[in-house]
């Protein structure tokens, strides 16, 4: 196929959906390659790599997506855009070959105009092999004026092989009314996991991160940094949860910033069951700073200046 | 010019008010370097701050070339050419040196500039640039760093409060030359809190505070000879309680 083949089949996105798509999208979406866009519940566009095949499920809505072990450095979009009221559950699988090296990017943004309810629930379940590298990025996000409730709700399971390596940055900055995210990992023998979690909530939104991690393997590893900003009146509860089932080493850290009248809970839990397993859990919640808004303003920084960029170099 | 006019600070401590400076009057003339000097718990680091607007006086002004800023913020006084180099700087979760540099600057600062700023403190450049400025770095290189996000922007006074404190010999030989090249374009003016020989020693005036008042006030071939008798007289003490002398 030529290249102005591939270029006539791109479909033509709207304003909202291409916007959106900006946001959630930081690697910047393209439909080259390995992608598939999910719009108001339909999947409307999609494509494979060499490596990389999307296949649409058939009792559910969803994909399958295989990676073969010979992609290297590859990358798969897999964006979810809802400018609609409704509700959308998708179930989309991951099958990684052994020495597959992938950055899969996910997320999901709802432009909500209406007065009725918008939500997604992404289900994702990651059946990693073994030497694989697989970065996972996903990004919520919300805007737009409707009363409707503006919800997401993911639940991720992921699965993660011998000698495999799986980061996981997760970030909702800005919109989501409510969100109740469910995580579990398994880790097996001399797996790596790190995730990094970025929270911002404002006015009445809510947001609830339960994340399970079972070091069941020998020398398996996990660092887990979750950092948040509270505002407004929102809520936040984190309850993250590191099983050491093995002699592994583990190293859970949440850190918030708390403003206005926000609430927020930091339920650190770690298991140990076996005598070499190393767990750390670090939590801590405070209001910023005053040492550091007070070197920031000697920079000529208003107070309200100086608080922005403390809360987005603490997210960045 | 800077000029301080009878500047006090009270605060009330247990219902009971307590004087911690007063009566402080002294200038900085443009290009000067005016070292403060004196015992713990004087009032030194105090009077940085209410020059920096971080502690607001309670009485007295504080004029910056003609113009009274005691009523400033701690942001108009640095938009007004203040610069302030705290003793113990804070740390920030996720912001890299670099763009810590470039917020001190007042502008995105190039790769060469930021190196040169951390070059001209003692730090390897390229081993901190893109390094967070959070708990990872030690006491010395915080400090190092903190000295540089001063020296990033032009000022008409830049006060450092104890900026030897923490920083090894080597890096302290670099940074007295960088304050002497200062010292001797006469671009900026400087207020050192100091207890070091050899930052004393740079100064072309020394004031002594003690007790929150201002002891001494001269130029330095003035002041300086009583500080180093209180230092014979220190040793002298040790000697006829029979303890041991330091070598050199």
């Amino acid at each position: 196929m030529t290249a102005d083949q591939t270029e006539n089949k791109k479909m033509e996105l709207d304003q909202v959906t291409e916007d959106v798509l900006k946001v959630i999208d930081s690697y910047g979406f393209r439909q080259e390659g390995a992608y598939n866009l999910r719009l108001n519940g339909m999947a409307v566009c999609h494509g494979d790599s060499r490596h990389i095949h999307i296949v649409k499920k058939e009792d559910k809505p969803g994909i399958d997506i295989h990676i073969s072990g010979e992609a290297q450095d590859e990358q798969v979009h897999i964006p979810v855009v809802m400018s609609q009221e409704g509700v959308d559950v998708v179930y989309n699988d991951f099958y990684i070959e052994d020495g597959a090296d992938v950055t899969i990017i996910a997320g999901c943004g709802i432009h909500g105009e209406g007065c009725s309810e918008t939500r997604h629930d992404g289900i994702h379940a990651f059946h990693v092999g073994k030497g694989c590298n697989v970065k996972y990025v996903e990004n919520h996000y919300a805007e737009g004026n409707g009363t409707g409730q503006k919800v997401l709700n993911p639940v991720t399971k992921i699965y993660v092989g011998e000698d495999s390596t799986f980061t996981l940055e997760t970030t909702q900055i800005k919109g989501v009314d409510s969100t109740e995210r469910e995580n579990y990992i398994e880790l097996a023998d001399r797996a790596k996991l790190f995730v990094t979690e970025k929270l911002m909530t404002d006015e009445g939104q809510t947001a609830v991160s339960n994340m399970d991690v079972e070091l069941n393997g020998e020398d398996s590893s996990a660092r887990i940094v979750s950092r948040s900003v509270g505002k407004g009146n929102s809520r936040q509860v984190f309850h993250p949860r590191a099983i050491g089932g093995s002699r592994c080493h583990a190293h859970v850290q949440c850190d918030s910033i708390i403003m206005d009248q926000a609430e927020i809970s930091s339920i650190p839990e770690i298991d140990a069951k076996h005598v070499d397993a190393q767990i750390i859990h670090e939590a801590a919640i405070g209001r910023i700073n005053d040492e550091q808004l007070v070197k920031l303003r000697t920079f000529g920084l208003s107070e309200e200046e100086a608080e922005a960029v403390i809360i987005e170099s603490f997210l960045k | 010019m800077l000029q301080v006019e009878h500047l006090s600070y009270d605060v009330v401590e247990e219902g009971k008010q307590s004087e911690i400076l007063s009566d402080v009057s002294f200038t900085v003339n443009d290009g000067e370097m005016l070292v403060l000097t004196g015992p713990n718990g004087g009032g030194k680091s105090t009077l940085a701050k209410l020059l920096m607007g971080i502690n607001k006086a309670t009485g007295g002004r504080i004029i910056l070339d003609g113009r009274d800023i005691t009523d400033y913020t701690i942001d108009e006084r640095a938009k007004a050419g203040l610069g302030f180099a705290f003793q113990q700087p804070p740390r920030f979760k996720g912001m890299t040196v670099r763009r810590l540099l470039s917020l001190a600057a007042g502008e995105t600062l190039d790769e060469k500039t930021c190196c040169n700023l951390l070059s001209s403190v003692g730090l390897c450049a390229m081993e901190y640039i893109d390094r967070e400025a959070d708990a990872t770095l030690s006491g010395g290189e915080m400090k190092r760093i903190e000295i540089a996000t001063v020296l990033a922007k032009q000022h008409k006074l830049c006060v450092f409060d104890e900026p030897e404190a923490g920083i090894d010999l080597w890096s302290f030989s670099m940074l007295i030359k960088r304050f002497e090249k200062i010292h001797r374009d006469k671009k900026e003016s400087l207020i050192l809190i100091s207890h070091q020989e050899r930052i004393i020693q740079m100064a072309d005036r020394i004031m002594v505070i003690s007790d929150g008042k201002v002891d001494s006030i001269g130029d330095a071939k003035d002041i300086m000879p009583a500080l180093f008798n209180q230092e014979l007289d220190s040793c002298e003490c040790r000697r006829q309680k029979g303890g041991e002398l330091y070598d050199g």
